[in-house]
This record gives C-alpha cells, structure tokens and sequence, in this order.
C-alpha cells in the first residue's frame, strides 16, 4: 500500500494543477451564467443572450472573425507556397515568424503610429495626392492589423503541409497530364486541406475572442465576443452574463474545432 | 513624434529615472522567472504521470484536459480564473498573477517533454532496474538526463508565454500590482508617447536575446539527438 502511495506521490501537483486551474474554472464559468446581476438563481442571461442586442453582436463578430480568417488565408497561401519554392526557405520561414515572437501589445502600438493621423500611411497618401484620411478606429484598420498578426500562424502549418508534399506526385500529375490549375485543384490543394484545416483553427478562435486590438485599434467600434466578456467582467460587472458569453464561445469553439479538424495535430 | 529633428536618447534617460516603470519592468522578469521554473517542475513531473498511465482511454482524456488551457482563448482564461480566485479569495496582485501564469504554463511544458519521454525506449529503463537502481536513481539518472533538452524547450516556452501574456494578466491583475504588457496597454490607450518607443525597442532586443539563447541550447542537444524540432 504504501509503495503504491509513494509511487504515485509525484504525480500530485499535476492531478492539483488539473483539478484547480483546468476543471475547477469551467465549471466556476458554467456555474456563474446561472446568476443574474443581483446574484439570484436564473435564466436570465441565456434569455438575454437571444434578444436582438447580443445576437447582433454575435454574428458581427463571427463576420469579423470569418473576414479575418479568409483574407489571412488568400495571403498565406501563395506566401507559403512560394517560400516552399525558394532557395533558402528555411531562413525566409524564420523571418515571417520572428515578428510573431514581438509581444501583440508592441505591435498593436506600431499601428497606432502608423495609421495615425500625421502617421506613416497618411504621409503616403499625401504624397500620391489621396490626401489624409481617417485609417485608425475604421474596420479597415482592424482587419488590416488582424490580418497582419494572425499571418505567421497562418503560414506555418500550411507550410509545414506543403513541405511534407512529395514532389514526385506533381511529376506524376505533369507526366498524366494534368495543367497547373488542375494540379493544384486535385493534388496539392487537397494534401494540403489538414494545414489549412488547423491553420484556420488557429486564426479563427482567437479573432473571434479577440478584445485588446478593438479597444486600441478600432477604438471599440468592433465588438468581438471577446470585447463583450471584458466589458461585463471588468467594466459593468455583471459576471453572470459575462459568464454565459464566455459559455457560448466554449461551445461556438467546440462546435468549430469539431467542424474543421479530421484529427487534431499538435501545436 | 512626427517633428522629426534629430536623434536624442532623451525617451531612453525619460525610460531608466522612471522608477515606477523599472519596478514593473522587475515584476515581470521575476513573475516569468518564478513562473516558468515551477511550471516546469509541474509539468515534467506531470509528463511522467501521462507517461506512465496504461490505459490509451485515460491518457487521451489526460491529454485533453491537458490542452484545454493552450486552445482556449485567453479571455476565457483570464476570465475563469478571476472567478476562481475570487472565489478561493486570493487577493489579485503578485500571488494570482503568478498563479495564473503557472497554470498555463504546465501544458506546454507537458507537451515539450512528452516526446522526448515517448522516444525513450523502455529497455534503458529496464537495463537501470536490472543493473540495481533505485526508483529515484533511475529517475536522476537516466530519465531526467535524457529529456533535458525538452525540459530546456519548455522552460524556454513557458518563459515566452509568460513574458508576452496580456490578457490573461489583465483580468487578474488587481490594482497596484502591473506587468510591462498591462501597462504598455494602459499607456497606449492614451496615445502614442515616445518613451513608450523606446521601451519597445529594448523590449524587442529583450525579445532577439531570449530567441537567441533558446536557439543555441536547443542546438546544442540537438546534437544528442534532439529530432523534430526544424
């Protein structure tokens, strides 16, 4: 008995280490969306979830986050495709990443500087005779500056899918007949539907969750679910609903991940 | 910032005699430090645990529960935990945030080390047994010195994810205590200052040094064998 017990006696921290900080805040999640603001058992806030308000913000979220999603995935696609072309690609792979070790707050300020209104961007559109105009706080702004962050996620498993591709099969297409458009339709974009797959999950989640860039960025124009789960945990203090927010984006999450993942590949 | 007339390391000077910042700057270092080297020890531990669960049922839901805090958003987590620690009434400041940081920082260790742990083959286990080692010799000995160069990455991991944590951070953190990331926020909220420029930019060289030294040690016991990592 006792060999048992000390055999298993390192294993604790990490059985603690679930218990309390895995398990223990979901349920504290699910079990706060049953209060109201005043603290009573209630409905309330799932009822309040589908009045028009909320559901309005939730499909402008999901647009956002589907906007951001495709428009990163137009660009990382042919990037990673051309770096799997060039010479030295695993210098250039490591220079699109480098700028995703840069903490998010110091680039989200960049951009700030940037698209400001004696910014960069607008020097620019005076000298092309444009004229300055208002780039910050516009949904032009955010996408722009979502896009940018969420693009070495991106490109790094797509990357990785194309990469992994033998180049005999695209000698065999050739050989068979086949034009580059129809390679890419039926060969490579097909082997490659697991990196777009998990890339997508990568960009998704996060996009939909996202609320640090909409205050800074587009200056609370956009209201992320994330943004909501903020506002009513640190702002209006209604952690009831705030909690069934946070609920709805488990779920929207497991819903999403179930969706577009075949098999779940390791981070 | 935009009358550009000469260079001046004046934000740089503005930057060292803000001391208010130098102390923040101070509680990140030791939160990320503190932070990484316990959830280390956590997490390798914790990789042994999985390791060394037979059933495939039971380590799938392991290894589940063990990601849950990795593809979570972090307003979620951040959220959740504000509950949790309310709750439990830890105070916010240092304790919940370092708290915090610990707790999502165990899974990437766990994932960092697991594979290295998988690879070892279970003969050198059974040959330290038979030649007469104890559990804690074989432990010491053979599998600590074996997956070091996980233990290496992930402390590394960890370190990243806990230095460049903002939101998590954000909910967490009570007032009167901040880390760099938080107070970069609250400072651009207001707008573009330059000192926050220059800090950025010795943020960044922070940044190139931490990439750089994690590089080398990971190339160092690449050469031992360290296969996977590109």
């Amino acid at each position: 008995m006792k060999s048992k017990l000390s055999r298993n006696l390192y294993a604790i921290p990490y059985a603690l280490w679930i218990l309390i900080f895995v398990v223990a805040p979901i349920v504290l999640v699910l079990y706060y969306s049953f209060f109201d603001i005043e603290g009573n058992l209630s409905l309330t806030n799932y009822i309040n979830f589908f009045t028009p308000v909320y559901l309005k913000m939730t499909l402008s979220s999901f647009w956002y986050a589907f906007l951001i999603t495709a428009f990163t995935l137009l660009i990382s696609y042919p990037t990673a495709f051309l770096l799997t072309k060039t010479k030295n690609k695993q210098l250039w792979l490591l220079l699109i990443i480098v700028p995703s070790w840069i903490n998010l707050l110091l680039k989200a300020y960049a951009f700030l500087g940037i698209f400001g209104t004696y910014g960069t961007a607008n020097s620019l559109l005076e000298v092309l005779g444009i004229g300055s105009k208002q780039i910050l706080f516009t949904d032009f702004s955010f996408i722009f500056v979502s896009v940018y962050i969420f693009i070495p996620f991106m490109i790094l498993p797509i990357f990785n899918a194309l990469d992994e591709m033998s180049p005999t099969l695209l000698d065999a297409a050739n050989d068979l007949g086949a034009s580059a458009w129809t390679t890419f339709r039926r060969v490579i974009f097909p082997l490659t539907l697991d990196g777009v797959r998990s890339g997508c999950q990568v960009v998704f989640i996060p996009a939909l969750s996202l609320f640090m860039l909409t205050r800074l960025i587009s200056g609370n124009r956009v209201i992320t679910l994330g943004t909501a789960i903020e506002q009513q945990f640190l702002v209006t203090q209604d952690w009831g609903m705030g909690s069934t927010i946070a609920v709805f984006l488990i779920i929207i999450m497991f819903v999403f991940v179930a969706l577009t993942g075949s098999r779940k590949r390791g981070m | 910032m935009y009358n550009f007339e000469s260079f001046t390391l004046d934000w740089y000077r503005e930057l060292f005699s803000d001391t208010r910042l130098l102390i923040i700057v101070l509680n990140t270092v030791v939160v990320a430090l503190l932070s990484a080297l316990i959830s280390t020890i956590i997490g390798v531990l914790g990789a042994i645990a999985i390791k060394s669960v037979k059933g495939r049922r039971s380590k799938n839901t392991l290894l589940s529960l063990n990601s849950v805090l990795i593809v979570s958003p972090d307003v979620i987590i951040g959220a959740s935990f504000l509950i949790l620690f309310t709750m439990a009434g830890v105070k916010l400041g240092f304790y919940s945030v370092l708290l915090s940081h610990i707790a999502f920082s165990v899974p990437i260790v766990v994932l960092m080390v697991l594979p290295k742990l998988m690879e070892m083959s279970p003969t050198l286990l059974d040959a330290a047994y038979d030649l007469g080692a104890s559990r804690w010799n074989v432990l010491t000995k053979v599998i600590i010195p074996y997956i070091t160069p996980g233990i290496f990455a992930g402390f590394f991991m960890a370190l990243t994810y806990s230095l460049d944590d903002f939101a998590v951070t954000f909910f967490v953190t009570g007032n009167g205590f901040s880390t760099l990331s938080v107070e970069i926020y609250s400072l651009a909220r207001r707008g573009v200052s330059l000192n926050i420029n220059a800090l950025s930019t010795l943020i960044f060289i922070a940044t190139i040094f931490l990439v750089i030294g994690y590089y080398f040690i990971t190339k160092q016991y690449s050469k031992s064998g360290m296969g996977g990592k590109k």
